[in-house]
C-alpha cells in the first residue's frame, strides 16, 4: 500500500480495509493450535463410547474432565469454524447481499450449534 | 478462429500433491463444518435419555454409521494436519520444493495412520467391553 496516500494513525491502528485489522488471521491460528490436543482428545472419547450404553456415556460424558475438554473442544471449534467458513463465503460468494446474509447465517448457525452441544454437556454434567 | 495456446487448467495437468491437499482441507473444513450437527446430535441424545441415546447409538453401530463416524475422524484429522502445515509455513518454515512436497505427503499419508491409530487406542484399549 502506498504509505503516502495513508495517514499515520491509521498505520498505528492497522485496522486495513476490514476494520478489524488481523484480528480474523490470528484467531483462525490460536484456534487452531487449542484444536490439536482437543480433536485428539474429542476422537478417543468419541470412540471409546462406541457400543457402550446410555447410563454409561452419560456418565463418562458428565464427568468433570470429559465434560470440560469437551467444551473447550465445542467452543473452539466453533469460533475456529466460523472464521473457517466466512473465508470460504468470501471467496465464492459475490453478491454483496448474498455474501452479507451467508456472514450472518454462518453465525446464527455456529453459535446454535456451539450452545446446544454446550448444554447438553451442561445436563450431562449437573443432571437437570 | 484459429487455434492458439491455452494455459493449462485443472483438467489438464497432473495434480501436484500439495495442491490435492490445499483442496481436501478445505473439502474436509466445509464438511467437519456441517458434522458438528452430528455431534450436537449426539450429545444432545445422550442429554435427553435412554431413547434418543438408542437412535443415536442404532446409526452409529450400522456399518454406515461406522463408516460415516471413522470419515468424519479422519477429516478431523487430515484437517488438523492440514492447519499444522500451515502453522509451519506461517512460521516462515517448509517452503522448498522438497518440503512442500514432504509435507502434503505427511499430511496425507499421516492422517490415515493416525486416524487408524487413535481407532485402535480408543476403541480397543480405552474401550469398555462390548
Amino acid at each position: 500500500m502506498n504509505s503516502k496516500l495513508r495517514t499515520p494513525l491509521a498505520r498505528v491502528r492497522g485496522l486495513g480495509s476490514a476494520r478489524s485489522g488481523t484480528e480474523h488471521f490470528w484467531r483462525q491460528r490460536l484456534t487452531a493450535v487449542a484444536n490439536i490436543p482437543l480433536t485428539i482428545a474429542f476422537v478417543l472419547i468419541v470412540v471409546s463410547l462406541l457400543g457402550r450404553n446410555h447410563a454409561a456415556a452419560q456418565q463418562i460424558l458428565g464427568s468433570p474432565l470429559v465434560a470440560i475438554v469437551i467444551l473447550l473442544f465445542i467452543g473452539s471449534v466453533t469460533y475456529h469454524m466460523r472464521i473457517g467458513m466466512q473465508v470460504v463465503i468470501e471467496d465464492y460468494v459475490h453478491g454483496e447481499i448474498a455474501r452479507l446474509s451467508l456472514v450472518m447465517l454462518n453465525t446464527f448457525f455456529t453459535v446454535v450449534v456451539g450452545l446446544t452441544a454446550a448444554y447438553a454437556i451442561f445436563k450431562l454434567s449437573f443432571g437437570v | 478462429m484459429t487455434e492458439r495456446p491455452v494455459s493449462p487448467h485443472m483438467q489438464i495437468y497432473r495434480w501436484p500433491l500439495p495442491m490435492l491437499m490445499s483442496i481436501l482441507h478445505r473439502i474436509t473444513g466445509c464438511a467437519l463444518y456441517f458434522g458438528t450437527l452430528l455431534m450436537a446430535w449426539w450429545l444432545t441424545a445422550a442429554g435427553s435419555g435412554p431413547k434418543a441415546y438408542g437412535k443415536v447409538a442404532g446409526f452409529v453401530d450400522s456399518y454406515f454409521g461406522r463408516l460415516v463416524l471413522f470419515g468424519y475422524t479422519w477429516a478431523l484429522i487430515h484437517h488438523m494436519l492440514g492447519g499444522i502445515r500451515h502453522l509451519i509455513w506461517d512460521a516462515g518454515r517448509g517452503f522448498s520444493q522438497q518440503e512442500r512436497e514432504g509435507l502434503a505427503l505427511a499430511t496425507g499419508v499421516g492422517s490415515v495412520i493416525l486416524t487408524v491409530l487413535l481407532w485402535i487406542v480408543g476403541f480397543f484399549l480405552i474401550g469398555g467391553p462390548r
